[in-house]
């Protein structure tokens, strides 16, 4: 019996690979022309992606090339967005600052992800005490302001971009484990999952087969509106000196480094700065986007921050 | 409610016991011999272990105590009473102009759904919440002051200005109530930019939510009977459509000042702003951890105290809640 219910999942045929890529093809082109910012989303994160994977062949010169006869130098033909104190080219050091917020993010949000989800499904499934448990630590964290928190833990850990990405993860994952557990709690009551249940399904199997599929969708929502505020946490908290530290070209370490030439140098906190916001706005688009196309139920719920 | 106080407490505390760099040599000076050092620690009692230290600061965070900051020397709760009206001041205007700003553009984007406006409306909404705040604090440096010289760099009043006497701690407010008019201008233009710089987050926020609501309630049957009725749109519009627009928006001002107090920190910072978003960060670079957990504490208390406003007033504002 169990066997049987077990054959009958798995026993989906396999899609023929290229079929699958047509219709991948075909769902971005049905999302690019639902609305003109959806375009403008997808735009701008494919270009920010193909910087951040090619980034060190696109950039035309050594970032951390020291050059003293060229020290901020206006932005002209040689040097797109000018040069910096110790005559480095600013646009090489913004392409190849690209992947490190891009790294930065995708790291925060797999740690905080994973952990968060496996903490609201066994908080959703177990009930009882450990549910209590687990919910309490996760109202703890949740009554911090993020950012502030994670200040106080990068700090706590000393300065670098891998302590802001572990401070980050830290103060990310409650969001996601009390959004995983509220969906676990409404799941397990419904029929299919009863059915499971009775044809002898164990828990690591309902949870596997059944509700990690069932909580994808709200998931890939809530993560793509969070890229952009991973970004945004990340070059904020280097920009405090937390974070990325010199030489890095990352752009919120670079942006600092600018500051104390506001005077002097115009160009260069302007166009980190414009990559930067860029780039997250491109993010936010396309979170936005997605939240209004997989689920218009979830119109009205918060983008941006996590709920 | 209790829980939650109690282990912000726990939180903040051994984070900031844990911060690298001794404070009894901080607080020593540089030039103390190793005698000295220990001498200090001692007196504060740093070489107590971290339980009879955290039982010492639970006790006397009962009697409203705090401790003394090693980097002003003097009291963390004078400190914390001396820049938190600063950084009211700020976040409050910060607050009201995004507020107000997100309602106009939220309604008109709401009201010509699926047009140009509405396209423009959402993507300032997006864009507000893209633009990093310490970027845009930078770029309002540059072009208002460094190009234009419109407004000034940075702090509350300039330099030379005697402060109004204190009656709030809000310059502007104190100012007008005793009738100094040119500290009032000055401290004005002295906020402009900050406020900006912070009111962006707010008003991206704001609009995504004011403008769904919007839409929800215009869709709703008592505004087409209001409609029906006769009523101009005007008063349609107050009476009917923000009037229940509103709720969404009171619930997410838990996040707005999640939004505000990461905002702070580096606006403050950027704009030597005599706050406390600039006190804490100091204190942290510092490892100045009765200042840092002081703050911190204050912090964390105003959230979950917010939070439990936000959800109080919401059950006012919704009877549908407070009968079910």
């Amino acid at each position: 019996m169990i066997d049987q219910a077990a054959a009958v999942g798995r026993g989906r045929p396999a899609r023929p690979a290229k079929g699958r890529l047509r219709r991948a093809a075909q769902t971005v082109e049905a999302f690019i022309s639902e609305s003109r910012l959806n375009a403008l989303g997808v735009a701008i994160v494919a270009l920010v992606l193909l910087v951040a994977l090619f980034g060190p062949l696109i950039a035309p010169q050594n970032p951390n090339q020291i050059n003293l006869i060229a020290i901020l130098q206006h932005p002209s033909v040689h040097h797109w967005f000018g040069t910096d104190d110790v005559g480095r080219d600013l646009f090489s050091r913004v392409i190849v600052g690209c992947r490190i917020s891009i790294e930065a993010a995708i790291i925060i949000l797999s740690l905080s992800v994973t952990f968060g989800t496996a903490l609201g499904i066994l908080s959703g499934l177990a009930g009882g005490l450990a549910d209590e448990c687990i919910m309490r630590v996760t109202d703890l964290f949740l009554a911090f302001p993020g950012f502030i928190l994670a200040a106080a833990i990068a700090a706590t850990l000393g300065p670098s971009l891998s302590h802001t990405v572990l401070a980050l993860a830290v103060v990310f994952w409650p969001w996601y484990t009390r959004l995983i557990r509220g969906q676990v709690l409404s799941l397990r009551e419904r029929e299919f999952i009863l059915a499971s249940r009775l044809a002898g399904g164990g828990t690591m199997w309902i949870a596997s087969r059944h509700l990690i599929r069932n909580v994808m969708p709200i998931l890939t929502v809530q993560l793509s509106l969070d890229v952009g505020y991973a970004i945004l946490a990340t070059s904020s908290l280097s920009f405090l000196g937390l974070g990325a530290q010199p030489p890095s070209p990352e752009w919120g370490a670079i942006i600092t480094a600018g500051s104390s030439y506001i005077q002097t140098a115009w160009w260069w906190i302007t166009f980190p700065g414009i990559a930067l916001a860029v780039t997250i706005l491109g993010f936010n688009l396309l979170g936005d986007g997605l939240r209004d196309w997989i689920d218009p139920r979830l119109r009205g719920s918060l983008g941006g921050v996590p709920e | 409610m209790v829980f939650v106080l109690w282990g912000v407490t726990f939180v903040t505390f051994f984070l900031s016991r844990v911060v690298p760099g001794d404070p009894a040599r901080l607080l020593a000076g540089p030039q103390a011999s190793p005698k000295e050092v220990a001498h200090i620690g001692h007196l504060y009692g740093l070489d107590q272990p971290l339980v009879v230290q955290y039982g010492r600061y639970m006790r006397d965070l009962a009697h409203g105590n705090l401790g003394y900051s090693f980097l002003t020397r003097r009291p963390v709760r004078t400190d914390i009473a001396t820049f938190l009206p600063a950084t009211i001041e700020l976040a409050g205007y910060a607050l009201l102009l995004g507020f107000v700003l997100a309602l106009i553009t939220a309604t008109a984007a709401a009201y010509r759904r699926g047009t140009r406006t509405d396209v423009a409306g959402r993507l300032t909404a997006i864009a507000g919440l893209s633009i990093p705040a310490f970027w845009l604090a930078l770029l309002l440096q540059l072009v208002f002051h460094t190009q234009l010289h419109w407004f000034p760099l940075g702090g509350r009043l300039d330099p030379g200005a005697t402060p109004p006497p204190h009656i709030t701690g809000l310059l502007t407010v104190d100012s007008l109530l005793t009738g100094h008019i040119g500290d009032f201008t000055d401290a004005v233009s002295h906020l402009v930019l900050p406020v900006i710089a912070l009111a962006a987050g707010v008003y991206g926020l704001m609009v995504r939510i004011v403008r769904t609501s919007v839409i929800d309630s215009l869709g709703e049957e008592y505004v087409r009977t209001a409609e029906a009725k006769g009523l101009s749109r005007w008063r349609v519009l107050r009476r009917h459509v923000l009037r229940n627009a509103m709720l969404p928006a009171v619930t997410v001002l838990g996040l707005e000042f999640g939004l505000l107090a990461a905002g702070v920190f580096v606006v403050e910072s950027i704009f030597q702003w005599p706050g406390l978003g600039n006190y804490a960060f100091q204190a942290i670079q510092a490892s100045d951890y009765n200042a840092t957990l002081g703050a911190t504490l204050v912090i964390a208390i105003l959230y979950v105290v917010i939070n439990l406003i936000v959800d109080i007033a919401y059950l006012y504002l919704d009877p549908r809640i407070r009968y079910a």
